[in-house]
């Protein structure tokens, strides 16, 4: 695998990354509280006494949501400690009620995992992941409501986050895009996080530095809650060359966090090593160790679904797709579903084919969910039957298709309807032929004294007389038997 | 006032068994009490008095008692530490930061009290956050003593952080009243105060609903004037509670039935390191009485060490402030309580927090903050905490060999206002006998045993295994008996 290098003005260099990607654990209740989860609620609805930080309130641990770090430290191929510890992270904000956060920092959840991420050109890289921990998402603090105050809103204070935390070993932004996609995919395979970044219940850190090929690794810059997978690829694009441009002009990177300027394109300095806070970490004496049963463990792993990565092993095996087929298909479970359902019975690569280049594209350009898809698993599966048994030719079957998508009606019925059923009666398409001969006597001379061109010329006038409606093998048959017979 | 029902001075158990047979209700226990916390305010041991509610309460108990069995405390007058919430009752912690502070909810241990039919007179003063051993750190003033040297009229303090509880009990303002122990909180106070206090194991009541000082060491416990008295009140007041992670899941026993007042074959432990260099000759002589009381009822007295005793009180005073400084985070005058507005959310901060905490919080914040930081914690926190470890070794080993260690619980009897002031280290060497128990989390209680050479009273301490109470209260009861301390402190509440 060949680095992305970034052709600097006095050689290449290598850009190194490591993400930090913050997920919202899908679960009814808060990581410490009762108080629902809901996005979207009035502000500081969804606040319970522990939440507010209250005199005298105390944490307890939500099942669910170890449940759910458990299940995606298991899905991640990751080890799972077995005790792990809450651990308290100090400072001071507004939208942290308790003046601290509970998180856990010695002892992690979950151990050492890794991710394989693919890339469009169909190769794919092993990425480590360092840990997964447990902790509590801060409130929000809005700005704008006032001319001088700042309004808190506690809804979000106290929800489970996941932080997963890889190692350095991503290349390039597309990488690090490419890999925050790959765990969306296997988060939402799970259901552990809905990876919906547009409402901030997937964020990502990421850790930006730059060195020759090969070398020791340079300073790095860690660029703040990145909300989307194209911010994640602009944001580290700007900051690596920024970082190459800055190191060539004699300069020194420093050590900092930085914020992306989505409208500017750029990164800047939010503040400086000597800025950084001391977190004062240290155990939560509020919550016991927490302690995990093993047998509970492996029947957690037990009911893990199927995961993108053997799910694309099994299509490329089972139905003999293509490496870059079976990674769009198998992308989202919904959609890998929807595919084998098409492809039951029936030709897998054709189903592809159909799910990919049609549905998908359709989908994309109206916006639609293929959850909300007009057309079923079914009713594609069935216009494929008509394809293969004959009824309709590929050229129709778009058309019927498109009518599918618009109307949501059945393939059989549209065909039904138009009369668009295919004509693979050779009596009557030898009648076409023969007119068409007789009315193009230059074109057939031609044809004869070796211009093989011309075939596509007779099987488009008869199309064009059978609307399209003759099955286009029979039509070829017909015409090169008439006009070899002459 | 003199208090012209008789009822003030009754022991818990007396007006239990006097509401029983109906010779008075619980709203003349009330009126009583309420009286007798009007007549006691020269102390200045209560923040708040609720007598309203209380009469409410008392109503309602004797309500019920018409109608058919009660609850242990049914009708009983009770004093509670302002570190408890209480439910539309100002809650202060004994600080300026929590002005006005209203909960909206009920602590746990004072919701088991009233279910068990307890009624609430009023919340107890205390040092702010429970932080300090004399009470003279509240931001609502001191609390006096109501004992005073013999022929020495200089206010004493009742000790702390729990003083205003020891020191209304010592009163017979109340017969009994909950505080909360951290290294000494209640029974140093007891001691100072003359009057029955006890430390359960960490873990046996709830914090939850407990203005959190230092978590790991916390403990809610009762005060009373006698050994049986307490037992009862532990036994409304414990209880697993799922709110609380660090409660523990076992059954609260019939403390009371433990009381059998036989300790033969009882196995005393004594404990060579806490005769401290420079103790006075006369808690030198209470400790040898105590031995001797025991051994006459039938105990066996075992020369024990715990060798890392010396250690205690430094490793106190790392972790203790630690958690505090954590746990005193959520006061920064944004959510409740007192805010001092800034020029920007710093200001704000530093300006709250300048003008909210006492200086002795406010030492203890940055001992805290200090100990936990950067470069420092392995130093300090990690090394504390790995000594504490071995001070728990060191009372599971000794516990092979006893069933309780036997100790003076103060080095000294209560001091006057102003003294140790302007010492901090004198001021924590008042809770050495007492914080390497809370460390190791175990039951302890302090029995007053007998009076100094000036005429203040002196506590005897006691230390059991954890979640063994029954015991610890067995053996407090005989020695209560065996010492017969019946001295009253020079002020008592509605005696002219």
């Amino acid at each position: 695998m060949m680095a992305d290098l970034i052709k600097g003005e006095t050689g290449d260099w290598e850009v190194v990354i490591g993400l930090e990607v913050h997920a919202q654990v899908v679960s009814n209740a808060k990581l410490f509280s009762g108080a629902a989860t809901t996005f979207g609620a009035e502000p500081n609805a969804q606040v319970s006494l522990v939440d507010a930080a209250m005199p005298g309130m105390l944490p307890v641990i939500n099942r669910v949501c170890v449940e759910q770090a458990v299940r995606t430290g298991l899905a991640l191929g990751a080890k799972i400690n077995l005790v792990s510890v809450f651990d308290r992270k100090n400072y001071f904000y507004p939208d942290l009620p308790q003046g601290y956060q509970i998180s856990q920092f010695s002892q992690p959840i979950v151990g050492v995992g890794k991710i394989v991420v693919d890339m469009e050109d169909g190769e794919s890289r092993t990425v480590g992941i360092t840990r997964l921990h447990l902790e509590q998402d801060a409130g929000k603090s809005l700005h704008d409501r006032h001319p001088t105050k700042t309004y808190v809103d506690l809804n979000r204070s106290g929800i489970a986050l996941m932080e997963i935390v890889s190692e350095p070993d991503l290349r390039s932004a597309e990488e690090a895009g490419a890999y925050v996609r790959k765990l969306r995919s296997i988060l939402r395979y799970i259901g552990t996080c809905d990876g919906n970044m547009e409402q901030g219940s997937l964020r990502c850190d990421a850790n930006v530095s730059v060195r020759r090929p090969g070398a020791e690794l340079g300073t790095r810059c860690e660029i703040k809650n990145l909300n989307s997978v194209r911010f994640l690829v602009r944001a580290i694009t700007y900051e690596a060359a920024r970082q190459v441009q800055l190191i060539e002009d004699g300069g020194a990177v420093a050590l900092e966090t930085r914020l992306f300027d989505s409208d500017k394109g750029e990164t800047r300095t939010m503040r400086s090593k000597e800025e950084s806070h001391d977190y004062r970490y240290f155990p939560d004496p509020d919550l016991l160790p927490l302690e995990l049963d093993a047998d509970w463990v492996r029947g957690i792993k037990r009911g893990l679904p199927e995961l993108p990565d053997a799910k694309k092993a099994r299509f490329l095996a089972e139905y003999g797709l293509s490496a870059y087929d079976a990674g769009v298909l198998v992308a989202e479970a919904e959609r890998a579903d929807f595919f084998e359902g098409v492809a039951e019975g029936r030709d897998a690569k054709v189903a592809a084919n159909w799910v990919i280049g049609e549905l998908l594209g359709q989908l994309n350009k109206a916006g639609v969910d293929l959850a909300d898809s007009p057309v079923g698993a079914d009713r594609l599966g069935g216009l494929i039957d008509l394809i293969s048994d004959g009824t309709l030719s590929g050229r129709l079957a778009k058309d019927v298709f498109q009518e599918m998508f618009d109307t949501g009606r059945a393939a059989a019925a549209i065909v039904e309807e138009k009369g668009l059923k295919q004509v693979s009666d050779s009596g009557e398409i030898e009648a076409h032929v023969d007119a068409i001969l007789a009315a193009n006597a230059d074109k057939v001379a031609e044809y004869r004294a070796g211009k093989d061109k011309l075939l596509g010329f007779f099987v488009g006038q008869v199309m064009k007389v059978t609307q399209g409606k003759a099955n286009p093998k029979v039509v070829n048959e017909v015409l090169r038997d008439k006009l070899s017979a002459g | 006032m003199a208090d012209a029902s008789g009822l003030v001075g009754l022991t818990i158990a007396e007006m239990r068994d006097g509401l029983e047979k109906r010779e008075f209700s619980g709203v003349d226990l009330a009126q009583a009490h309420i009286e007798a916390a009007e007549a006691a305010r020269p102390l200045n041991a209560y923040i708040t008095e609720t007598a309203r509610t209380a009469l409410d309460r008392a109503f309602f108990s004797d309500t019920r008692r018409a109608q058919g069995p009660v609850g242990p405390m049914s009708g009983i007058p009770i004093a509670v530490k302002d570190l408890f919430c209480t439910r539309d009752v100002l809650t202060t912690a004994g600080s300026h930061i929590l002005d006005g502070f209203t909960p909206t909810y009920e602590s746990t241990v004072t919701t088991n009290l009233a279910h068990a039919g307890a009624v609430m007179i009023g919340k107890t003063n205390l040092d702010e956050f429970a932080m300090g051993s004399s009470n003279m750190t509240s931001h609502y003033g001191p609390v006096e003593n109501p004992w005073r040297r013999s022929g020495d009229n200089r206010p004493l303090v009742p000790g702390g952080s729990s003083g205003g509880s020891a020191a209304l009990v010592a009163a017979r303002a109340v017969p009994g009243a909950i505080g909360t122990d951290t290294g000494g909180s209640i029974r140093q106070p007891a001691s100072f105060c003359g009057v029955v206090g006890m430390k359960p194991t960490y873990g046996r009541c709830s914090r939850w609903g407990i203005v959190a000082f230092a978590s790991s060491l916390d403990q809610a416990g009762p005060f009373a004037r006698t050994v049986r008295d307490c037992a009862i009140l532990l036994g409304a007041m414990a209880g697993h509670d799922p709110k609380d992670s660090t409660s523990v899941d076992i059954a609260v026993p019939d403390y009371e039935a433990a009381l059998s007042g036989d300790i033969k074959g009882l196995r005393v432990g004594i404990p060579a390191e806490y005769r401290v260099e420079g103790m006075a000759d006369e808690i030198e002589t209470l400790w040898g009485n105590g031995i001797a009381w025991l051994n006459e009822a039938g105990a066996e007295t075992v020369e024990i060490s715990l060798p890392h005793t010396k250690y205690a009180l430094p490793t106190y005073y790392i972790v203790a402030p630690a958690e505090a400084s954590s746990n005193l985070a959520r006061y920064d005058g944004v959510k409740y309580g007192l805010r001092v507005t800034g020029d920007d959310l710093a200001d704000q901060y530093g300006k709250t927090r300048a003008a909210g905490f006492g200086a002795e919080v406010k030492r203890r914040v940055m001992i805290g903050t200090y100990v936990l930081s950067a470069g420092y914690y392995d130093a300090y926190y990690l090394r504390a905490q790995r000594i504490r470890t071995l001070i728990a070794r060191d009372f599971h080993r000794a516990f092979e060999k006893v069933d309780v260690i036997l100790t003076p619980t103060t080095p000294s009897p209560a001091f006057a206002m102003g003294e140790k002031m302007d010492d901090p280290v004198a001021m924590y060497l008042n809770d050495v006998f007492t914080v390497p128990s809370s460390l190791a989390g175990l039951p302890a209680i302090s029995v007053p045993a007998g009076l100094s050479g000036d005429g203040l009273p002196l506590g005897l301490h006691l230390i059991a295994k954890a979640f063994d109470e029954e015991t610890l209260f067995r053996a407090a009861d005989v020695l209560e008996q065996a010492a017969g301390f019946d001295a009253q402190p020079a002020f008592v509440a509605g005696r002219p």
